[in-house]
């Protein structure tokens, strides 16, 4: 066996019993980048030398009998839209090329207080816009389970270099499924924090009222050891949650025995995959057996998700992606006559197609004469799909759903047709409209060996039940267990 | 809804994005289409139903007025494209 095949948990009590030592653990993870990464290209860049003096210094710390928490000296990597100080990070954006942050997002200090190398930044959609890893301007990700299919995104490499072992864990973010969509279709675990629970700071905006960053690792444990690190309140994001910060891996083994847990009708949509619908009805009457209670409930609006995020979250990103204009970081286009010439040319020169879709979808909803009609109105049925959420969540501890309509699909496939991507969310952007905590969990296989993933919704900060629940299963089956052919 | 090509080019105009042409007729096209299915949000009765702008769900806190270390001059200067002295270089403004 690899070391690279061993979970993040796993790899930590091996760490911890001096079995092995963090610069072979991030040394295995290197050589398994150059083995594998010209295939997946999960990585857009590498921090060997960062890397290598932080597993250095954990092996000091074990050496002299302590450490910095139960993570120490296990090598993960970061989404590139987390800034990670010294280190270029371009959102998988032309706009950013050469951008060299001066400070480390929250998430990213928390890691490193952990005692945990970072071994580089991670390929996905550009400023996490798509769901397939393909609007990345710096060329797609594979998925490790066939590589001419899509990893999924935005958050395409975070999950590919999990399910191709290139490392132990990974952060991602999701606005609306990109850390549980990418997870479902590499067979790995992805979670999407209560928004709040994990700080914001240092995470490139795409809408802020919903961009959730979050773990995904190859097994449930190893993502509830992880979101202990990251999850507590930061001061330096005004709408990070001052709320209290269970123990993740406390009741982790607790089942689901009494527990109910909500089937919604309407997300079994025409459209789906029947193999998808099959491995999600077999999970459900797996939870029955294992002593839950599924309870039938209903979220009426929610086929008004999909219209209601592709409003708001453009207009926001309209806003945020202002910024990137040529004047303080990042491209700029050459030989510009003024200044409204040089933001113009900077930005089309430097902004990918499906960026440019969604500046100029939420320039238009936001602009004079239309703001009411779709804005203002989208917000309006935002808060009809939370109210939903609330009285199903007033009968049942959590509910159980596809995270995708189909498996991995392939590259190329969907990328000229903007409406029938966007439809690759319609299971996972009600919990970013409803800022609810949401899991991918791999639930089976097709049979031609593609990855399927069950998606639970919790309520606000229940991340500990979501967990529970998801172990529940994974204790009674072996996919997580399964490694990628590669 | 269609949407016009003038359209476009007023839209383009508010997001400073210089689109060619053939880039302003493939958005016609196309946001044309995405207008016309989120155009299924006017079928609801809305009236009386607050907006949510943000998803928070625990209560905002704002930290102490306090003074801290920020970046220095040349850090905060060290990705422009161009610099002058202590200021982000430009082309000029006034046309």
């Amino acid at each position: 066996m690899r070391l690279t095949d061993l979970t993040l948990l796993e790899l930590a009590e091996k760490l911890a019993s001096g079995q092995t030592s963090s610069v072979e653990a991030t040394r295995a993870c290197l050589a398994r980048i150059a083995q594998v990464d010209g295939k997946v290209k999960a990585f857009l860049r590498l921090d060997e030398r960062g890397a290598l003096a932080a597993a250095e210094a954990s092996d000091a710390r074990r050496a002299s009998g302590t450490h910095l928490g139960p993570l120490d000296g296990v090598p993960v990597a970061v989404k590139d839209i987390f800034l990670t100080e010294g280190v270029e990070t371009t959102c998988a954006s032309r706009v950013l090329q050469g951008f060299i942050p001066p400070y480390d997002a929250t998430v990213v200090a928390l890691l490193k207080q952990a005692g945990m190398p970072i071994v580089g930044k991670l390929n996905q959609d550009e400023f996490a816009m798509g769901s397939s890893n393909e609007s990345s301007a710096y060329g797609p990700c594979h998925n490790p389970w066939d590589l001419e299919r899509t990893p999924g995104g935005s958050s395409g490499g975070s999950a590919a270099a999990l399910a191709a072992r290139e490392v132990f864990g990974t952060l991602g973010t999701d606005t609306g499924g990109s850390i549980r969509q990418p997870a479902a279709l590499t067979n790995t675990v992805g979670l999407k924090p209560t928004y709040g629970r994990v700080s914001r700071y240092g995470v490139i905006a795409y809408a802020s009222s919903l961009d959730a960053p979050g773990p995904m690792g190859r097994t449930v444990g190893d993502v509830a050891a992880l979101l202990q690190v990251l999850a507590r309140h930061d001061p330096l994001d005004s709408t990070s949650a001052a709320v209290d910060v269970p123990d993740y891996r406390a009741d982790l083994e607790g089942g689901v025995a009494g527990l109910k847990l909500g089937v919604p009708r309407e997300y079994f949509v025409e459209g789906m995959d029947p193999e998808v619908e099959a491995a999600v009805r077999a999970a459900l009457a797996a939870y029955e057996r294992l002593g839950a209670t599924l309870v039938d409930v209903s979220l009426p609006h929610t086929k008004y998700a999909l219209a209601t995020y592709y409003l708001l979250a453009p207009a926001e990103a309209s806003s945020n992606l202002a910024r990137y204009d040529g004047v303080r970081y990042g491209f700029r286009a050459r030989e510009s006559k003024g200044l409204k010439e040089l933001y113009g040319q900077t930005r089309d020169q430097g902004f990918g197609p499906e960026v440019k879709r969604r500046v100029m979808l939420g320039t238009y909803a936001l602009s004079a004469g239309y703001y009411d009609a779709y804005y203002i109105r989208a917000q309006k049925v935002r808060t009809l799909i939370r109210e939903d959420f609330t009285r199903a969540f007033s009968q049942v501890d959590a509910i159980l759903t596809p995270t995708s309509p189909v498996p991995a699909f392939k590259l190329g496939e969907k990328v000229d047709d903007p409406l029938s991507m966007y439809l690759m969310d319609v299971c996972t952007l009600p919990c970013n409209l409803a800022g609810l905590p949401g899991l991918s969990l791999p639930c089976g296989f097709t049979r031609a060996g593609l990855p399927v993933g069950l998606q639970l919704m919790g309520r606000p900060f229940d991340e500990a039940k979501l967990l529970r629940i998801a172990r529940a299963f994974e204790r009674e089956h072996d996919f997580t267990r399964r490694l990628a052919p590669i | 809804m269609k949407l016009s090509v003038e359209q476009v080019r007023h839209v383009a105009t508010l997001a400073r994005l210089s689109l060619s042409s053939s880039e302003e007729e493939r958005y016609a096209e196309q946001l044309s289409a995405i207008l016309d299915a989120v155009a299924q949000l006017q079928e609801l009765d809305v009236s009386g139903v607050e907006p949510t702008s943000h998803a928070s769900l625990a209560s905002a806190l704002l930290r102490e007025d306090a003074p801290k270390p920020s970046l220095t001059p040349d850090q905060a200067l060290a990705n422009a494209p161009a610099r002058g002295g202590t200021s982000f270089a430009v082309p000029k403004i006034l046309e």
